[in-house]
């Protein structure tokens, strides 16, 4: 039963990893006893079962996922809201309005109107129907102030870190408000926005060197340069 | 008996001009621009070109230079060609109107309607389009200069595009034609060879998986020729595909790189 990758290893689509009692995981596929990589991304392997980290993939909706949407369309019974993934995410008009909700009555386009961006919470996903969302939470609902940055939605448990280590470093570091979507947005609300600009660089450094390693380390480092207003090389 | 025709498809000379050069392959088996028979055009290929599409590639294999784009997966548009089982693919092949020497016009032509339907057909079964139900995943080909073998070289860049766009894949697939030119079988024909020669065959691979998902045959050889051909071309397919990785890795290994100094 050999292995064909060391840990943290790259490797692409089609790529042996490995052979007979192994275990497939995320984003590699078991074939004729044989294990293959289904996307670019870092290999890893804990007891029989063999993953891929994927450096690139898009966003697939998961039951209780924090996302950041935009309203793309206002309908009789709720919202229609694009959380970049590949499907359209619903919203019930009944799940913010407080009940019971009358769509001859209720002004829904007062509450959310198309444009507007929402924190919310995805309640339901099963693939075959649309996933629908829920902002009955508190943190949870439109977005007034701050500035969103769009990365890979692989790279989040990057940007999150060891339970929680590298944001709450950059929280700490810059002094800014940070909202995580599951789904690649983050919205980052800071008192100045030299705070905010300092807090986008940290996270645009974290997605392009997310694959290697001693990551914190080097974005605390940079920070703090950046803060004394030393240049950074 | 089955009547087999002697010439090949007659292709249309676009530049009046351009004669067939007496001979294509000179007597130390040395080609027009210089290759052996064996031997591909020099290739550059690189990764994540555009920043607007979810993945793209691009490609210069000799003198053609070809872009691909990839969408999705997303929600269909129209809606009623979306299956409830699996993802559409759909793809576009389109030559720039400034891609050969007399101006092509820019509406897709009866032959670039046929190469995008071989194109998808080659890329479908690389792709896990199961996973992913009511969606599409777009593809689009481009190409800016073509100088012969655009279709296999459209392939190899779609599949990148594809891998690009985080899309889940069985493997890549990586094309390359062979042919038959002054009786001599040579891999990686270009646009003169194409036209003036009697054979030519392209082929896509999956080479981990060691599935062919493109044969086509224009022109005539014999059984043992065609044996030979096919080989060449897998063999092609093979080295193609040792570039593809590069190209696909290439970004993070230098971000690795730089830290690592």
């Amino acid at each position: 039963m050999p292995l064909f990758y060391e840990k943290r290893q790259l490797v692409t689509p089609g790529d042996l990893l490995a052979e007979d009692d192994y275990v497939a995981g995320d984003n590699t596929y078991k074939d004729d006893g044989k294990i293959y990589a289904s996307r670019i991304g870092l290999v890893d392997y804990e007891a029989r079962k063999v993953h891929v980290v994927a450096l690139k993939a898009f966003y697939v909706p998961y039951v209780e996922d924090t996302v950041i949407g935009k309203v793309v369309e206002v309908t009789t019974g709720g919202w229609i809201v694009d959380i970049n993934a590949p499907y359209f995410a619903m919203l019930r008009a009944s799940d913010v309005v407080d009940r019971p909700f009358k769509p001859q009555t209720s002004d829904l386009p007062s509450i959310f109107d198309v444009g507007d961006l929402i924190i919310a919470q995805v309640v339901a996903y099963d693939r075959t129907r649309d996933p629908l969302l829920t902002v009955r939470e508190p943190g949870l609902g439109k977005i007034m102030r701050g500035q969103l940055v769009e990365i890979t939605a692989t790279k989040i448990p990057r940007v999150i870190g060891r339970k929680g280590s590298m944001v709450s470093m950059i929280k700490r570091e810059t002094g800014c408000q940070i909202t995580i979507g599951q789904n690649g947005l983050i919205l980052i609300s800071g008192k100045t926005p030299e705070d905010e600009r300092l807090a986008v660089m940290a996270l645009h450094k974290i997605e392009e060197e997310s694959h290697t390693s001693g990551l914190t380390d080097r974005v605390t480092e940079m920070l703090k340069k950046e803060k004394e207003g030393v240049e950074h090389t | 008996m089955l009547n087999i025709p002697k010439r090949k498809t007659e292709k249309k000379r676009l530049n009046v001009l351009q004669k067939k050069p007496e001979k294509l392959i000179d007597k130390d088996d040395m080609r027009l621009d210089g290759r052996k028979l064996n031997e591909l055009r020099p290739t550059k290929i690189e990764v994540g070109v555009l920043g607007n599409a979810d993945g793209s590639a691009y490609i210069e294999q000799g003198k053609n230079k070809i872009l691909a784009a990839v969408y999705g997966p997303k929600e269909v548009h129209p809606r009623h060609l979306a299956r409830p089982d699996r993802a559409v693919l759909r793809c576009r092949y389109h030559m720039a109107p400034f891609s050969v020497d007399e101006r092509k016009s820019p509406a897709p032509s009866r032959r670039e309607v046929e190469l995008s339907k071989v194109i998808r057909e080659a890329l479908e079964p690389s792709i896990f389009v199961e996973y992913y139900p009511r969606t599409s995943i777009d593809i689009f080909i481009e190409v800016l200069q073509a100088d012969g073998g655009t279709r296999c070289a459209g392939i190899t860049t779609a599949s990148l595009a594809l891998a690009d766009a985080g899309i889940p894949m069985r493997d890549l697939v990586a094309a390359c034609a062979s042919g038959k030119v002054d009786g001599h079988l040579v891999l990686d024909l270009m646009d003169v060879e194409d036209k003036a020669g009697e054979a030519d065959v392209p082929l896509a691979l999956m080479p981990n998986l060691n599935a062919v998902t493109l044969l086509q045959m224009d022109g005539s050889l014999t059984i043992e020729e065609f044996e030979k051909a096919v080989n060449l071309a897998l063999d092609g397919c093979k080295q193609l595909y040792t570039l593809q990785k590069e190209a696909l890795k290439s970004k993070y290994v230098a971000v690795k790189e730089a830290l690592d100094e």
